[in-house]
């Protein structure tokens, strides 16, 4: 399934300055893994060591997101947006 | 002002953030920097800020000392960004009765490239503001100097 991904704006410098890249995949978590095969740098941003998505990433397919569907097993088809969003904290400790 | 600061920003905006902080204290206070990356001749890269998109702190559980905003606010303040011809470069956020230091929780939640402006805030007085990039191995932050203007440009 040809599916597009959309590159957050922090991650693009890792990414050749692109906002986008195409990719083969079935699931969520297939894009996410094409994705950081073609962009290595991508991968300790998005993931932490033990391979789990970070908190402060948020995943969309079109508008809905993975979390309130199956996460990264949540399947994609062909023209299908896979959309990476950040959300931002911190704090004084 | 400094010419090898590597964030330009107008004394009226960090006056801003610094009322902001003073406003919301005992809480965190929070919101967008939105500006854009200038290329200059010997290919060293700055970043003016131009304008702020404050936001809600989401943490209501514990705004005195963690703030947060979520991807709807990250994508309410990039299409503010985008009709002001500009992009999210960043973000600011206070440190109540704390340094403007950013700890490790902020490192374990930052994104690289962003610039992250915390001002400290004793007893509602504002005082020492700083600005930090996450290294692209997060290890660590790195401090960038900030380079007041008189005037926005």
């Amino acid at each position: 399934m040809s599916v597009k991904v959309i590159i957050p704006t922090p991650l693009r410098v890792f990414a050749d300055k692109r906002e986008s890249t195409e990719v083969t995949a079935k699931t969520v978590g297939e894009a996410l893994g094409q994705l950081t095969n073609e962009f290595g740098k991508l991968r300790k941003h998005l993931f932490t060591e033990d391979g789990k998505l970070r908190s402060f990433v948020n995943v969309y397919v079109n508008d809905e997101d993975i979390r309130y569907l199956s996460k990264e097993n949540t399947p994609t088809k062909d023209g299908d947006t896979v959309s990476i969003v950040p959300s931002i904290a911190g704090g004084i400790f | 002002m400094s010419n090898s600061a590597q964030l330009k920003i107008s004394s009226e905006l960090a006056d801003k953030i610094r009322k902001y902080g003073a406003d919301t204290y005992p809480h965190e206070c929070c919101g967008a920097l939105l500006g854009r990356d200038i290329e200059v001749a010997d290919r060293r890269v700055y970043r003016e800020i131009h304008a702020l998109h404050p936001l809600v702190n989401r943490r209501e559980d514990s705004p005195q000392n963690r703030f947060s905003v979520t991807s709807a606010d990250v994508l309410e303040a990039e299409k503010d960004a985008r009709e002001r011809g500009l992009e999210v470069v960043g973000w600011y956020h206070s440190h109540p009765d704390h340094p403007a230091r950013p700890s490790q929780y902020d490192r374990d939640h930052a994104w690289p490239w962003y610039s992250y402006i915390i001002v400290s805030v004793a007893n509602k007085i504002p005082e020492e503001m700083t600005s930090w990039r996450l290294a692209d191995d997060r290890t660590d932050f790195e401090g960038e100097e900030i380079g007041l203007q008189q005037a926005a440009s």
